[in-house]
């Protein structure tokens, strides 16, 4: 079976789905991803689902489960790079992501999570390693 | 019921004397067309059709309009109908000239026909209506489909998805909104927010001449399928009869903000998006 990497970048987490999704795989990423925020205590969920085409009423209601998850465990979810064809079956199967916040791309959703939750993500990785705390104490 | 297709039965006389019909034939639908088209253009219209009807009774029966027989003589009929309509001429006139072969059989049997004769030009007219129908309907077809593509292009037309700043996408919606319109204004809006990578779209509704509660549901899919791909939609151009109709049939665009004016959508977006519009220095206030 095919397995959905995580990345983790800083305090966040990168989930980047690049094909279409079965059922047990969706399964599958929904525990990983609890697994790992867990064991990382990060604090956001990037989900970049633009190389998604098809979604069904199971998939969409995984992804609401995750989010609700990611959100028992403290962690924001942002769901990026949502194709039209795959938003307009959701509105038609009448299914919402509950609060899940949503973004274009991943460098979109990354500035949400930056910006509203103020973690540190991708940009502020060297900043990570090198020791120093977040860049907005260094100014 | 099987006719037998004698000596001198009008099928017979159709098939031996073709010269005779095809001219009485020719007379008539000229006077049809009242001078649309010229003589020689009727004749060889007319004399191929004729000869592909007269293929297809070979047998002792008369065919059905629509047996096998007669498709040639159908295809035919359907290209007159074309070139006539296309020369303007209508269905009717098309018809007429087509039945003018009733007359022209009827007459070359003879002055006096006999009971049997009239029973059998009774079927052979039977057939001949039917095939002038054809030709009605090969109009209709024709037209149908000239409205057909007229619709897909003004589906396409009246749809435009335009960008009004960095990040800010509009559709003016003109005309009446139907579920498939709807979804046409949907994929348009929803790809050019990916391709512009716009987060926010305007709406704009002042060309829709009613808004109803099934026009409100589609405006409020479109606008939740965006915002699952992470852009927000503002509704502007609204009316003060349409906000009157909108409070009184009592839609509820909930959280959605809503604008009188595109402009004023424009100037709200623009500062979310931090920008701010200042007279340039020195310039009159």
């Amino acid at each position: 079976m095919e397995r959905v990497p995580v990345l983790k970048l800083g305090d966040v987490l990168l989930v980047s789905i690049q094909f279409d999704l079965e059922d047990e795989v969706a399964l599958a990423l929904q525990a990983d991803l609890a697994d790992k925020i867990v064991a990382s205590g990060a604090r956001g969920v990037l989900v970049d689902i633009s190389g998604l085409e098809i979604v069904d009423s199971f998939i969409g209601r995984v992804f609401a489960d995750i989010a609700a998850t990611a959100s028992v465990l403290d962690a924001e979810t942002v769901v990026v790079g949502m194709r039209p064809a795959v938003a307009i079956t959701l509105v038609d199967l009448g299914l919402s992501l509950g609060s899940v916040r949503t973004a274009l791309n991943v460098e979109k959703g990354l500035r949400i999570l930056r910006r509203d939750l103020g973690l540190r993500a991708a940009e502020d990785l060297d900043a990570i390693s090198s020791g120093a705390s977040a860049p907005d104490a260094t100014g | 019921m099987a006719k037998k297709a004698g000596g001198n039965s009008v099928v017979a006389v159709v098939r031996d004397r073709r010269d005779e019909v095809l001219d009485g034939w020719v007379e008539g639908a000229l006077r049809g067309a009242r001078g649309r088209v010229s003589e020689a253009e009727v004749r060889s219209e007319l004399s191929t059709l004729y000869d592909a009807l007269v293929k297809g009774l070979v047998g002792d029966e008369l065919p059905d309009a629509t047996a096998a027989e007669l498709d040639e003589a159908r295809a035919l009929l359907t290209e007159l109908s074309r070139t006539r309509a296309r020369a303007g001429a209508t269905p009717a006139e098309t018809a007429v000239s087509v039945f003018a072969l009733k007359e022209a059989a009827l007459s070359a049997v003879g002055e006096q026909p006999t009971a049997e004769q009239y029973a059998d030009f009774l079927e052979f007219s039977r057939l001949v209506d039917d095939l002038g129908l054809v030709t009605f309907q090969a109009y209709a077809e024709a037209r149908e489909s000239v409205i057909a593509s007229q619709a897909d292009e003004l589906l396409e037309l009246s749809t435009p998805v335009v960008k009004l700043w960095d990040g800010v996408v509009a559709v003016p919606l003109v005309g009446t909104l139907d579920s498939a319109r709807t979804q046409v204004v949907m994929e348009k809006l929803l790809e050019a927010l990916l391709e512009t990578e716009s987060e926010r779209a305007i709406i704009d509704i002042t060309g829709v001449p009613a808004v109803d509660t099934q026009v409100a549901q589609h405006l409020l899919k479109t606008i939740v399928a965006a915002r699952l791909m992470g852009a927000d939609c503002i509704i502007s151009g609204i009316r003060p009869q349409i906000a009157q109709t909108i409070v009184g049939l009592g839609i509820e665009f909930g959280d959605i903000v809503t604008k009188a004016k595109l402009s004023d959508a424009l100037k709200l977006t623009l500062a979310e998006a931090g920008l701010d519009i200042v007279p340039r220095r020195g310039a009159d206030a």
